[in-house]
């Protein structure tokens, strides 16, 4: 039946309740797609028998009329996300063979909603990527062709092979964790859904950690209604992670009204940066107008600092992450490297276990945190990242959520833009301040570009308004009709 | 900010990362253009403003100090690429 796996996260869910098909089936048809999509690389580990073990169960439970929010949906978890028995390697060589004794919170959560495991999907090493070519277990390979041109295309990063399986229709939704865009770029990427919620919505306890202040895991799926549904069963307050904040779980469906008259849509100027595809202009004019049809008032903002998130980002970014990569030593869990003496070992184990982009980071990172140092670069970039915060601020006095392009240019060739690192950051400007300042932020597919790749924009909207947020995305996905397929 | 070969070797020895002789050429480099991108943020003047602690304004939560699991020596020591009766072995470091 695979014409199951076309159905959207809501409508499987509503088919299950409706008893259209079993969760058994519908598992069946999902294992059969990841199967069918191993050329692309996008899973890590595959875990069929945990995904008919969970149906089984949902089928008991939907015959009882107990089903709870994701009974019997079958998805993909990065594998960022430790899950008990379940190897999870965050894309590094370092933690070959690590089989987490306990369960992140985020992945329990989707465990106690009902929710299914397909699988741990493929990822740029640590997370540290914009393309899922960083990955020790290889690239992932995009579903999507350029028009004319059969040459592998990334599928963007470092959520790759979440955002692949989601547009394959191999998974009806995945993880993914956003650190500098690292949900929304590859959801753009690849025609889908994707959003990262703010700072503190969702724990970040069991997920392996790269830049603390700014990791935050959100939903991937093909469509707003999807990722509304998703959220609701990922979020909450965890005692386990401190940053969590403490406040009640909306419904985010029912934010979903298909209302937005009246709100106020701010147009960020610096945003249109040097160079910018013009195909990725006009879809931004395109989404305001669709917007202002739907009702919005626009409104004209200025975002000061934006061009100075990049630069703060590559400071605090690999700052965070060489003291939360400290602990691949060699001594507690992974690959270990002989040496010897102990300090021998240490480096010979990371030397080996840490691929070349990571090893930059958290030199990068070693260097700016050193003594005499650190005033000049962090405590800069700190300052840089409040003045970035007070300019989103200023901007919430006089618009509701914000609507910008998702990244600058539509996805690239497997083993393009990999000698320059910088170019290689360039794909998340758009992304970057959002994490910057902690703000909710998702990317809708919104078009094709003139090479037959989607295109996306992103709505940003203030801390814990999650809801405004995906009901103006709502609109604009009804707008945009977006249909194509990989 | 340009790296040479001596700072770059001291960046890996601090990061605990083995870099060969014939890799610091190419490192001091990337790191170099890398250090040349940020340090952009110099033409801002951040006198006088608060550098970020936290990105949601809230007081950093307490609990009482107190044990809330243990006993699962087995589960911590399941992963340890060495281990030996119940301890994390490294190679020695006291003669």
């Amino acid at each position: 039946m695979s014409t199951l796996t076309e159905l959207s996260l809501a409508d499987a869910r509503d088919g299950l309740r409706a008893k259209k098909f079993s969760a058994r089936e519908l598992a069946e048809a999902h294992i059969a797609a990841v199967t069918r999509i191993k050329p692309l690389n996008a899973f890590i580990t595959e875990t069929p028998d945990a995904a008919l073990e969970g149906a089984a169960e949902a089928d008991r439970r939907l015959a009882k009329g107990e089903a709870r929010a994701m009974e019997g949906l079958p998805i993909a978890i990065k594998d960022l996300f430790c899950t008990e028995g379940v190897l999870t390697t965050a894309g590094s060589h370092i933690l070959d063979g690590f089989k987490p004794p306990y369960e992140s919170t985020v992945t329990a959560n989707l465990w106690k909603a009902g929710a299914v495991m397909l699988g741990k999907t493929n990822m740029d090493e640590f997370a540290m990527g914009s393309s899922n070519m960083t990955s020790y277990h290889g690239p992932v390979e995009s579903p999507w062709r350029r028009r004319g041109d059969n040459r592998p295309l990334v599928p963007g990063g470092s959520s790759g092979g979440s955002a692949a399986a989601v547009a394959a229709r191999a998974a009806l939704g995945a993880t993914g964790t956003d650190t500098g865009g690292s949900i929304r770029q590859p959801a753009a990427f690849s025609g889908i859904v994707g959003m990262k919620p703010t700072y503190g919505r969702c724990s970040r306890w069991g997920i392996v950690a790269f830049a603390s202040s700014l990791d935050q895991a959100g939903p991937m799926t093909r469509m707003v209604r999807d990722a509304a549904i998703m959220l609701g069963a990922m979020a909450g307050h965890d005692p386990k992670d401190s940053t969590s904040v403490d406040r009640p779980v909306p419904d985010y469906e029912k934010a979903l009204t298909g209302n937005v008259r009246g709100l106020k849509i701010g147009i960020p100027k610096e945003y249109r940066v040097d160079g910018m595809n013009p195909e990725i202009d006009r879809l931004w004019e395109q989404g305001i107008a669709w917007l202002k049809a739907a009702g919005v008032e626009t409104v004209a903002i200025s975002l000061p600092h934006t061009k100075y998130a990049l630069p703060a980002y590559y400071i605090v970014a690999p700052a965070e992450a060489s003291s939360n990569l400290a602990r691949y030593d060699g001594v507690r869990y992974g690959l270990r490297v002989p040496g010897g003496t102990l300090d021998e070992m240490y480096e010979k184990t990371r030397a080996a276990g840490f691929g070349k982009e990571v090893r930059r980071r958290v030199m990068i990172g070693t260097y700016v945190l050193s003594a005499g140092y650190y005033d000049a670069y962090y405590n800069k970039a700190r300052q840089i990242r409040t003045l970035i915060a007070r300019d989103f601020a200023e901007a919430y006095r006089k618009c509701d959520v914000i609507l910008t392009p998702t990244s600058p240019n539509t996805a690239f060739a497997v083993g393009e833009k990999m000698d320059d690192p910088i170019a290689m950051y360039l794909n998340d400007v758009f992304t970057v301040p959002g994490n910057l300042a902690g703000l909710p932020g998702i990317s809708v597919p919104a078009g094709l570009g003139g090479d037959g790749l989607p295109l996306g924009l992103q709505v940003l909207g203030r801390a814990f308004d999650e809801e405004t947020v995906l009901r103006v995305a709502e609109v604009l996905e009804r707008a945009a009709d977006f249909k194509h397929k990989p | 900010m340009a790296l040479d070969r001596d700072t770059v070797r001291n960046i890996a020895t601090l990061a605990r990362i083995r870099v060969e002789d014939n890799e610091l050429d190419a490192l001091a480099g990337e790191l170099s253009n890398i250090l040349t991108f940020v340090e952009q943020l110099n033409e801002v003047d951040t006198k006088g403003v608060e550098p970020m602690t936290s990105v949601v304004a809230m007081q950093l939560p307490r609990r009482p100090d107190e044990v809330t699991d243990g006993n699962i020596q087995n589960k911590i020591l399941a992963n340890a690429p060495e281990g030996t009766r119940g301890f994390f072995a490294v190679p020695k470091v006291v003669e």
